[in-house]
């Protein structure tokens, strides 16, 4: 090039040091997923339609015939939060099927070469998938207060509900970018996909408390981190309280373990 | 004048090898790149050119030997290798959802350049690869010329010292070909990138190459300049065509595994 660029030869971010080029590149990826999702909305939208006849059908007619003892609130509320939980989940697990897309496209192995660290790369993805996630809280309160749920508001409750969405859509991509790295081909991600989100979802408190489940049933709701979500939303939309500490511990520790292990994983994509 | 072969290699392997199962991809290979130069690695299909590329831009750890890149160490310092150099993949690489421009914002900023800086990088490399008119279309809708020619930019876009092409005009069609060439010449000639490139057509190699190696079975058969080939060869007028013939045996145009054809079939169909 000509030679007033000789200067700029070196980004002027990465004079700013390791840290701030890590959260740069972070930034970037998220910055192109989300270009990305606004460029095609259409899968959004797409997206959108099964949670909302998740509670159109399902909820409204359980509703009706009052086989789960949801206590005060009616069962079209209780599984409000399960329903945004589930797809929050599986727009999440989604992103696998992306990400070995864009393996054989070549596009992943051109950033590997790139100075962007694996772990950045990885914690990006986690967080860019929040946006489509958000559009699925938007489209469930949407759906829930149109069929007449009555959902409880304030600041904290909505500051509540965003930082589950983000933490729910964090851990659920970097579960299925682990999956992804293991069955390599987009068929077998699609197969591992349907064969994981039925189980996850009817073995978490989404469809029922977990006090009427059999224990062996308890059992797995409990170590199932949808369960987690699931409580922490559900504590947000329609309880008088709602002291999240443990729901936000455990999925934040297993958001934490997922990065890990993804980061540690994500190059045997390439192999 | 100083003798290009003094100057420090660019690339420097020892005894490089990698194998997949039983296959041995590559097979013990050692060679140097000389800055400046256009180094061409010349093969048949499945003779190991990608694994050699992939290793050296630390995607792949090789099994054994060691490689320096622009006075880096592939194995011990891989940051610095993939700060100092650009590729492009076998495969197409770009987004197709997203412009010209912004597959380009985005590499740059990978490359820790700052959105300001890139606003006046960006335009020029868009302008030297004669993307200018395309820049804010869709990807999805550019030629496969013009898809090369993105991908060739984004290798460049932050300067790197040498740029690592994949089979760049594998799929495309005899014109987009040599106008791709025109651009590759280019790049060497006056922005003064070290080019390393694999193809398995002779005519790139003798075309774009200074410096050729052929590779056969993960093997380096022969190396050198096309001077140098010919007088090995003791073919003084020599075409590469008749050199590789000379090297490698006739050419089996039904080589390659299933899977190297199937990517390559791919590709072409992709890029019409
Ligand atoms: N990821 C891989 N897993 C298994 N075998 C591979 C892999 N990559 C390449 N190979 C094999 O290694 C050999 C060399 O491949 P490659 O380097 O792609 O050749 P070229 O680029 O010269 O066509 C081929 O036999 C190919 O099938
Ligand atoms: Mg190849």
């Amino acid at each position: 090039m000509s030679q007033k660029s000789a200067e700029s030869l070196v980004g002027s971010v990465r004079r700013c040091g390791p840290f701030v080029l890590y959260l740069y590149h972070v930034w970037t990826i998220i910055e192109l997923e989300t270009l990305k999702i606004f460029k095609d909305p259409t899968e959004i939208i797409s997206r959108s339609i099964q949670p909302a006849l998740w509670l159109i059908l399902f909820g409204e007619a359980f509703s009706r015939i009052h086989m789960v003892p949801t206590g005060q609130v009616s069962y079209l509320a209780f599984l409000t939060p399960g329903i945004l939980a589930q797809s929050i989940a599986f727009v999440s697990i989604f992103n696998g099927l992306a990400i070995i897309w864009e393996k054989d496209m070549g596009i992943l192995q051109k950033i590997l070469t790139t100075p962007v660290k694996r772990s950045a790369l990885v914690l990006g993805k986690m967080l860019a998938s929040t946006v489509r996630s958000f559009s699925q809280l938007i489209v469930v309160i949407i759906v829930a207060s149109t069929l007449g749920v009555h959902l409880k508001w304030s600041f904290d409750r909505v500051v509540g509900l965003l930082g589950f969405t983000i933490l729910g859509s964090v851990f659920f991509t970097g579960f299925s970018m682990i999956i992804a790295a293991l069955v390599k081909t987009r068929e077998r991600m699609m197969g591992i996909g349907q064969l994981v989100t039925m189980p996850l979802f009817f073995t978490s408190s989404a469809l029922y408390p977990i006090s009427i489940m059999p224990k062996w049933l308890q059992t797995l709701a409990k170590i199932n981190p949808l369960s987690y979500l699931v409580n922490g939303l559900r504590g947000l939309f329609l309880s008088t309280s709602y002291a999240q500490g443990t729901d936000i511990g455990i999925l934040l520790m297993v958001s934490l373990l997922v990065w890990i292990w993804g980061t540690i994983q994500y190059p045997r994509l390439l192999i | 004048m100083m003798n290009a072969r003094d100057l420090k290699p660019v690339i420097q392997v020892e005894n490089f090898s990698k194998s997949f199962g039983s296959v041995k991809a590559v097979d013990n290979i050692s060679f140097q790149v000389i800055p400046g130069e256009c180094f061409g690695l010349l093969g048949p299909n499945g003779a190991g050119k990608s694994t050699t590329i992939k290793m050296l831009i630390t995607l792949l750890p090789p099994d054994a030997g060691t490689a320096i890149v622009n006075g880096f160490s592939i194995t011990s310092q891989g940051a610095h290798v993939r700060e100092s150099i650009g590729y492009v993949p076998q495969s197409l690489s770009v987004d197709g959802v997203l412009t010209g421009y912004e597959n380009l914002m985005f590499f740059g900023k990978l490359y820790g350049w700052s959105e300001k800086q890139l606003k006046d990088r960006v335009p020029l490399v868009l302008e030297l690869m004669d993307l200018k008119e395309a820049a804010h279309r869709q990807v999805a809708h550019y030629s496969g010329g013009m898809v090369r020619r993105l991908e060739i930019g984004q290798a460049i876009l932050h300067q790197p010292a040498v740029v690592f092409l994949d089979e760049p005009t594998v799929g495309l069609d005899p014109v987009a070909r040599h106008a791709l060439w025109k651009h590759i010449q280019e790049l060497r000639r006056h922005h003064l990138v070290t080019l390393f490139l694999t193809t398995h057509y002779m005519d790139e190699a003798q075309e774009l190459c200074s410096h050729i190696a052929i590779m056969n079975h993960g093997k380096i058969v022969v190396n050198g300049t096309l001077q140098e080939l010919r007088k090995i060869a003791k073919l003084p007028k020599a075409s590469m065509n008749d050199l590789f013939v000379r090297f490698v045996g006739p050419i089996d145009s039904e080589k390659g595994d299933l899977n190297n054809v199937s990517k390559i079939r791919r590709i072409a169909r992709r890029l019409s």
